[in-house]
């Protein structure tokens, strides 16, 4: 029910918000997005993204963006909308925007398309998304250290690869600092309520995490952790407003690199379908500054940043240990391949849990 | 035993919009008339207690500035539900859209900014009992309101002149009318009582629960508020029950996940609804007792004059 109301708020959103064109030769960029752009988190950041596309570029380039998107069929009527009201490149910032950008893009042979996080291609649609495992393994070095009784609290949106291969390498690295740390996994079943986000990380903090991490996109469970006393990660943006005392550091989705790179290419016209998956090394994300941590740990957390960013150490470098002890077959030579990262569901030993639906 | 103590409060943090939303939607739905706005009505009240409490620095303010936000959000539903006769189930869900975007627009000037939570009491020795000090002497303010309001509203419904009226307006409008009983003027009043508690509702959540505001945040819980009017089968006592129930499975089933039992959290966020529907059933089934729903609920009443 809640979902076909949110169809219906945003088919009148869109009525409202797609501006009418003015100069025909600025090239004009469209963006869809998933929550409101006031979300503090995952739309806010690709919202800062536009917004540096419009200093980088100026009277060059017009932007539109829709916003509270819902994903499914709905999304491919509003993405149909930019293509109409004359956007020749469009950023569709949600997995969920998969096959609706997929089918615009075959409908438009002479637009381009720019999915995030999805894996469908075509020779007018591109996708990227970043590796963030990678900033998940240095989380990882340093709840370990920083954590005193030994249990670390994660909370998560939907087991779904991208936020299993977060805990792995969280707990991989966890463990190369202390063998007997362990995880205790709470499923939100959301990506957004900051109430139930709220309430995780209390029953996590009443059953004896003093590190908390979350794979949801608001602000709460950062609060919470401040309120108590204990430590946590932020999500997507820097939260560090929320918990002066508490945030250790927080993966911070930067897009707009790569957004003034496509921009760029568009207009010199040498815009093609590409594949990017960027990690630190590419500045798809950034880590917000390390605070309320010891030098040392500090130390250890920018050496083991230093060396991602190098290419000399791989979170999932193998041997990879599943759960149930066995070694997982290593089909990347000596890391796992980028496709078994990208297809993750099961977890490394050391977690207790049991991963829902296995 | 801290632990239990710890999910008290836990449970007692998340039931307490539930029920205060769900007090307002069960005497509205009494008068007789069905207002599927509550998330609409909850989450302009989050947005303008938010707002209020920050410009003023006052939590209290912050909540009178939710309750009046969600007071007139009603008094939208009641002019077209109610003075133009409109379909009440479309106004309704017309006003849930609304009060989305109008909260994102209301709110879009404080994002980002965070607030001090409403204080907890504090009675030097009784608070400190352990086990129950914290959960009967350390709450909120919200929480004891909560129980005094449901409490209220029983005695208001059963042993009043005023509630009988009420309740008459909700299983026979035309008797009512016919007996020289405003009832356009009634279930206006029991709407915007309805709105108003939507409101404070709605304003527990940046004021106590998660001190900031979030377009979106109520996330649902209008619906659930819904829901349980349902499942107390339109009864005050039923109600509290109800609505620390689901509150209570809403933690538990959270510490289920962190302790590692292995029922999938899906099942147990959907338990709540299930109940409903198996309420509902059960009510349907035992059609004897006076505890089905108000029999004029949800339909147009237009006086002849």
């Amino acid at each position: 029910m809640r979902k076909s109301l949110l169809a219906l708020a945003a088919g009148i959103l869109l009525a409202g918000s797609v501006s009418a064109a003015s100069a025909a030769d600025k090239l004009k960029v469209g963006f869809i997005y998933l929550g409101p752009i006031g979300d503090l988190g995952w739309t806010y950041q690709h919202e800062l993204a536009r917004q540096a596309l419009v200093k980088e570029f100026g009277d060059k380039i017009e932007t539109t963006y829709l916003e509270n998107v819902p994903e499914g069929p709905d999304a491919e009527r509003a993405i149909e909308q930019l293509v109409r009201a004359g956007n020749k490149l469009i950023f569709t910032t949600s997995f969920g925007y998969m096959d609706p950008t997929l089918k615009v893009a075959k409908k438009y042979p002479n637009v381009h398309f720019e999915h995030a996080t999805g894996y469908k291609r075509d020779k007018n649609m591109s996708t990227y998304s970043s590796k963030w495992y990678q900033g998940r393994y240095i989380q990882g070095l340093i709840a370990a250290k920083m954590s005193k009784s030994g249990v670390l609290g994660y909370i998560g949106s939907f087991p779904i690869p991208e936020v299993v291969s977060g805990i792995n390498a969280t707990m991989i690295a966890a463990q190369s600092i202390n063998p007997n740390i362990k995880v205790k996994i709470i499923w939100a079943n959301t990506w957004f309520d900051p109430g139930k986000e709220a309430d995780a990380a209390k029953a996590l903090i009443d059953q004896g995490a003093d590190v908390i991490m979350q794979h949801t996109d608001s602000p709460a469970a950062m609060q919470i952790a401040s309120e108590r006393g204990k430590l946590a990660f932020g999500q997507d943006s820097e939260m560090i407003k929320f918990g002066p005392k508490t945030q250790l550091t927080s993966i911070l989705d930067t897009w707009a690199p790569y957004y003034i790179a496509r921009v760029k290419a568009e207009l010199d016209g040498t815009w093609k379908s590409e594949d990017t998956w960027g990690g630190l090394d590419s500045h798809m994300f950034a880590m917000a500054p390390y605070t309320n941590m010891p030098d040392d740990v500090k130390k250890i957390a920018e050496d083991a940043q230093a060396a991602i960013t190098a290419g000399k150490l791989h979170p999932f470098k193998c041997p990879v240990i599943g759960q149930d002890g066995k070694e997982i077959e290593c089909k990347g030579g000596a890391n796992l391949a980028d496709g078994q990262i990208l297809g993750m569901n099961f977890y490394v030993k050391g977690i207790d849990d049991k991963l829902p639906g296995k | 035993m801290e632990l239990v103590e710890a999910i008290i409060l836990s449970v007692l943090a998340a039931s307490t919009p539930l029920l205060i939303a769900a007090t307002g939607e069960l005497v509205t739905e009494r008068s007789g008339v069905l207002n599927l706005g509550v998330e609409g009505m909850m989450i302009v009240g989050a947005a303008c207690g938010f707002g209020g409490a920050w410009l003023t620095g006052s939590i209290f303010i912050g909540a009178l500035f939710g309750i009046v936000a969600g007071t007139l959000m009603s008094l939208i539903f009641a002019l077209m539900a109610l003075g133009l006769a409109v379909n009440q189930v479309a106004t309704g869900l017309a006003l849930t859209i609304l009060g989305i975007g109008l909260s994102g627009l209301i709110g879009a000037g404080f994002v980002g900014e965070r607030l001090t939570p409403a204080a907890h009491l504090s009675i030097p020795g009784l608070t400190d009992i352990p086990l129950v000090g914290r959960v009967l002497f350390g709450e909120d303010a919200f929480v004891y309101f909560s129980i005094a309001l449901i409490i209220a509203v029983w005695w208001f419904l059963y042993r009043t002149r005023a509630g009988l009226i009420l309740r008459a307006c909700g299983d026979n409008h035309v008797s009512a009318h016919a007996l020289g009983y405003p009832v356009l003027r009634i279930r206006t009043l029991a709407v915007m009582f309805g709105g108003a508690c939507a409101g404070l509702a709605g304003a527990y959540l940046p004021l106590a629960y998660t001190p900031f505001f979030i377009p979106g945040m109520t996330a649902g819980r209008g619906w659930i508020a819904l829901a349980l009017v349902v499942f107390a089968s339109w009864r005050p006592g039923r109600l509290v029950v109800g609505a620390y129930l689901f509150g209570a499975v809403t933690i538990l089933q959270l510490h289920a996940q962190g302790w590692g039992v292995g029922v999938p959290s899906q099942f147990m966020s959907a338990l709540p609804y299930l109940a409903t529907v198996i309420v509902l059933v059960l009510l349907s089934r035992a059609r004897t007792g006076g505890s089905t729903a108000p029999a004029a609920l949800g339909t147009v009443f237009v006086p002849d004059r």
